[in-house]
């Protein structure tokens, strides 16, 4: 498998980064970097520790680079030193969601804010029927760096123009992405492909750093509660035909869990051998029914809709959906809030205000 | 594993009539732990709790479960007896078959399947129960009274001769409340200010006694014995120890079109005020919102005039905290809004009055300094009608559900007062039904008609239209008669409804006290302990638990001061061991629990743990078992379930759900 990746020289992102990471290594700011390496395919950089300059040279940032990082810095918070660790600009919303509950310590980290040019999903590139892939052009680059032309060929220097103008860019609908595979090149739209969640982008701006680096592309164009409006307006049993079919694929791998920045648990109720819980997730039809609407009860007003369930969710399931009808009902009974807009705000679940919905209020509608 | 005995209780015939007594014994002896269950006409009986006591000694039971009513009633009764038996009163369970069994269906068959159903949920939680140990807390000798009204007052000064220090916060300028807007009081007809005044003087002068006018309850933390509460005192930019009530301020002040509260907006008063002659204090307050000088830096009028110095514009709101064994809700009423009922004319025309604007009316103190006269242009009415139970016994969305209770008697006395000092005034009153039980209340009424010569119609009112002539065509109908009532009328006298005090969701928010749907307070017992809060150490007194009239509400102000008295002679108190704790090897240091806290009880420390070899420092969370009540809000929001509570615990909730859906 290996010998069929064409060997590419790194990309002005991956350079731009892994200068930086060697300076802040040399000069002893941070003992090691936190970012992303090269996996065995073109789409699957995953999360990696580099402790040296040498280790730094698998060092990628790509537009496969979805993984947020924030969460693997409560393991780097209990490591000797600070971490630099590389956040976009909707990982920093996890971050300070983390600091907010005593999960990550922020004097162990040095924050780098990257640009971020919408992150492409493989599974999309597969669901296109583009299978066996040896390389694709036109990912290499995770942000827009200075000088470089952009994923549609506009200079940055006419991104810039079009920001100073105050015209909104939209994820660029010319930037194509070419594809060998074993049968041959294919193309396929950028935006096509790109993960759902950056079609709902929360933003170019990163809510807490230490420095920023590169660009981001706006890459928002659709409406984030448009799924979650569409499966209210089914009947309940609709509804419950929909979570059924979409849940039965579930096989407990935990991916979602785990990966997810809120999840964040020591022992999860489900390992824990203390509740009745662990058990209970062993018979079949519970993860069609209790598991992931448990979880969503646990991450309520904590998730900061960073969608990393749904994207290593190997079946699929559109797991963030039931996570934004919380972050819906959330914003519609207490006022709009983001999980990790900042590092201090109570959430609307923990805080209390005289004014505050009643319980009742649910049952009305 | 438990040796756990199960009693099942007929109450009579109040469970055994729908629920077979003989059956749930029968079910019970198979359930996991159970070694004995019996079932007894009365087990709160003498004669029952011996069958307790001697099953506990024989059968060496380590748990019981008594089947029967609400454990409001006797959970204490039969963890009593349990002591008794040497064992340990927390190993106690009550499986209501009562009130959430037999008093709600009908079918027997049903009915016996739910109350197994119950008993397998108790038996499956004492499986699980393990023996908790009270502690004890101390009380502070010293109560709180919220709102300064009749029923606070009394309140205040019966507690404050015991000899308990009391508080009274206020959030009008002046104590005094309701009564103090109104003229004469039935069924006696003396006047209200002679007989409140008295009072009012009598607790501003009580040593024991401290009064915050202008001020506000901001926070309540803590428990029964040991409350701790913000009151924010509000600025008067007035200097209460400087001042000496001269009033040369309020004269001089040029801002005078503020619509004055006391008088119901019926005439306006100056920015600088005290709301009315006899106020308690006798110390104006600047409202800032009126006052020139705070709206445009000018003026100073009040500040050149005050002989003592005492006007200071730069006083700021004050947070007084303080500690309080007991508190007691007195926040009182106001009348409804009359947005809803526009067929009466309210908005449109000024002869259109509520009842308590009458009140000021007839007042000496009031707009007209007591002459009954027509506020649009001041003729003296001689066609009254008086509309009954607007807003009251309402059966639709528009109005309130419950009869307001005194509306009855003071339309009888106003339409009394009326015919007596203005003979040749007609009266004519509208009326669902009159309801007047009460000492000398009936006799009153029928003097009304009798001796007065007032009108009583049993109808209600349609419409009230104005003319171009000024009068108001009253349509109303005769129900005894059956016929349209068409009346020319001078001026039309609303009896609105009363409901609580909009103040007090917050308040009842704060002290976690419940409110019912009209946000009148909720008793413990709506019988037993009708002065009392569900919520320990919380008192009611006066309209804020109910509609009454002056007599009951002092009678009950008085029952929630002995209520208080005897919480505050006590030295320490029982605490409840059912209190939360956490698990230091599933503790997050998230601090979720921390936050959702209402008793502060939580704090976080970094601590050495040893989990399964590795050792380190971790923020984990530490209860204070002195301060958590056992609310149970942690446990839920505990994402990793660290937090538990004794005698609740998680795994004892879910025993309880998973024997229920078995």
């Amino acid at each position: 498998m290996q010998e069929l990746i064409r060997e590419t020289k790194p990309s002005a992102s991956s350079q731009a980064l892994v200068h930086r990471a060697c300076e802040l290594l040399s000069d002893g700011t941070v003992a090691r970097v936190l970012g992303w390496k090269k996996g065995d395919l073109p789409y699957n950089p995953e999360p990696a520790f580099f402790d040296s300059a040498e280790a730094l040279s698998s060092f990628t940032y790509d537009a496969f680079c979805g993984a947020n990082l924030s969460k693997y810095m409560i393991e780097a918070s209990r490591l000797e030193g600070k971490t630099l660790v590389f956040l976009k600009p909707c990982d920093t919303y996890s971050f300070n969601q983390l600091i907010k509950e005593h999960r990550v310590d922020r004097e162990k980290a040095y924050i780098v804010g990257i640009g971020c040019t919408g992150k492409l999903s493989g599974e999309k590139i597969h669901a296109l029927g583009i299978k066996a892939v040896e390389a694709i052009e036109g990912a290499e680059d995770g942000m827009l760096c200075e000088g470089q032309e952009s994923a549609s060929g506009k200079t940055r220097a006419a991104e810039e123009a079009a920001a100073a103008a105050e015209i909104v860019a939209p994820a660029d609908p010319d930037a194509v992405l070419t594809i060998q595979t074993l049968y041959g090149e294919k193309t396929c739209a950028y935006d096509e492909v790109m993960l759902e969640r950056c079609h709902v982008c929360k933003g170019k701006e990163h809510k807490i750093y230490d420095e920023l680096l590169g660009q981001s592309r706006e890459t928002k164009n659709a409406d984030r509660f448009a799924e979650v409006e569409r499966i209210e307006a089914m009947s309940p049993q609709e509804r419950f035909a929909f979570f059924q079919s979409e849940l039965s694929k579930c096989i407990r791998c935990n991916a979602c869990r785990n990966v997810c920045p809120a999840c964040s648990c020591r022992k999860c109720v489900f390992d824990s051998n203390k509740f009745d819980s662990s058990q209970k997730a062993n018979v079949d039809s519970f993860e069609e029914k209790m598991f992931h609407i448990i979880r969503a009860f646990h991450v309520a007003g904590r998730c900061t809709d960073c969608g990393e369930c749904s994207r290593v969710c190997p079946q699929g399931i559109p797991l963030h959906l039931f996570n934004r009808k919380f972050i819906k009902d959330i914003d519609t009974f207490y006022g709009e809030f983001q999980a990790g807009e900042d590092a201090e705000t109570k959430g609307p679940l923990t805080s209390f205000t005289l004014d505050d919905a009643e319980p009742g209020i649910a049952e009305g509608r | 594993m438990q040796r756990i005995g199960v009693f099942v209780c007929h109450c009579g015939s109040n469970i055994a009539a729908t629920v077979d007594v003989k059956k749930v014994v029968e079910m019970a002896l198979m359930e996991p732990g159970v070694v004995h269950a019996e079932d007894y006409p009365y087990m709160c009986s003498e004669a029952g709790q011996a069958k307790i006591l001697e099953a506990i000694k024989t059968q060496g039971l380590t748990g019981i479960v008594v089947c029967s009513c609400s454990p409001r009633m006797h959970e204490t009764t039969f963890r009593k007896a349990a002591e008794r038996a040497g064992l340990n009163p927390y190993m106690v369970e009550i499986a209501n078959i009562r009130e959430h069994c037999s008093w709600i269906h009908k079918d027997t068959t049903e009915a016996t399947k739910k109350a197994v159903i119950l008993a397998r949920a108790a038996i499956a939680k004492v499986n699980l129960n393990a023996p908790l140990q009270p502690g004890e807390s101390r009380v502070t000798k010293r109560a709180l009274i919220i709102g300064g009204g009749i029923a606070g007052i009394q309140t205040a000064l019966d507690i404050a001769d015991a000899g308990y220090e009391v508080d009274i916060v206020e959030q009008s300028p002046s104590i005094g409340g309701r009564m103090s807007q109104l003229d004469k009081t039935f069924p006696t007809l003396d006047c209200s200010a002679c007989i409140l005044t008295p009072k009012m003087v009598e607790a501003n002068a009580h040593e024991k006694i401290h009064i915050y006018t202008y001020s506000e309850v901001e926070k309540v933390s803590g428990f029964v014995g040991d409350f701790t509460v913000d009151i924010r005192k509000k600025a008067r930019s007035v200097d209460m120890d400087k001042c000496t009530g001269c009033g040369v301020c309020q004269e001089k002040c040029p801002s005078k079109k503020t619509p004055s509260e006391f008088n119901r907006g019926l005439n306006n008063r100056s920015a600088i005020y005290t709301p009315f002659a006899q106020a308690i204090p006798n110390v104006p307050v600047i409202d800032r919102e009126a006052c020139i000088k705070f709206k445009t830096g000018k003026c100073g009028l009040c500040e050149k005039v005050c002989q003592a110095g005492a006007i200071d514009y730069e006083q700021q709101d004050e947070i007084i905290t303080e500690k309080y064994g007991a508190i007691v809700v007195a926040t009182g009423f106001d009348v409804i809004k009359l947005d809803n009922y526009d067929e009466y004319a309210y908005s449109q025309s000024k002869d259109v009055i509520t009842s308590l604007e009458l009140e000021r009316i007839m007042n000496a103190a009031g707009p007209t300094k007591g002459h009954l006269e027509r506020l649009s242009d001041g003729r003296a009415p001689k066609e009254i009608v008086f509309v009954q139970c607007v807003g009251s016994r309402c059966a639709d969305e528009r109005g309130k559900s419950y009869c307001s209770k005194i509306c009855c008697m003071y339309t009888a006395k106003h339409a009394m007062l009326i015919r007596d000092k203005y003979p040749d005034t007609h009266v004519t009153v509208f009326y669902i039904d009159v309801r007047t039980p009460g000492k000398n209340f009936d006799e009153f009424y029928r003097r009304a008609v009798e001796e007065y010569g007032v009108d009583y119609i049993k109808g209600q009112v349609g419409k009230v239209l104005p003319q171009p002539d000024g009068t108001l065509l009253v349509q109303g109908a005769d129900l005894i008669d059956n016929h349209q009532v068409l009346i020319r009328a001078d001026m039309v006298v609303l009896a609105a409804a009363i409901e609580p005090n909009p103040s007090v969701r917050g308040i009842a928010t704060m002290l976690t006290a419940s409110i019912d749907t009209n946000n009148f307070l909720t008793e413990a017992h709506p019988k037993l302990r009708p002065v009392e809060s569900p919520t320990a150490g919380v008192f009611l007194s006066g309209v804020c638990q109910g509609p009454k009239d002056i007599p009951e509400t002092v009678a009950q102000a008085g029952a929630a001061a002995v209520k208080a008295i005897g919480l505050l002679a006590k030295d320490k108190l029982t605490t409840n061991p059912c209190t939360a704790h956490s698990d230091e090897l599933l503790c997050n240091g998230c601090s979720t629990c921390a936050h959702v806290c209402p008793y502060g009880a939580i704090t976080y420390e970094d601590k050495q743990v040893n989990d399964h070899g590795i050792r380190e420092v971790r923020r984990l969370a530490v209860v204070n078992s002195a301060l958590c009540q056992g609310c149970g809000a942690c446990t839920v929001a505990c994402p990793s379930g660290a937090m538990d509570l004794k005698g609740f615990s998680n795994r004892q909730i879910i025993a309880e759900v998973d024997a229920i859906c078995r």
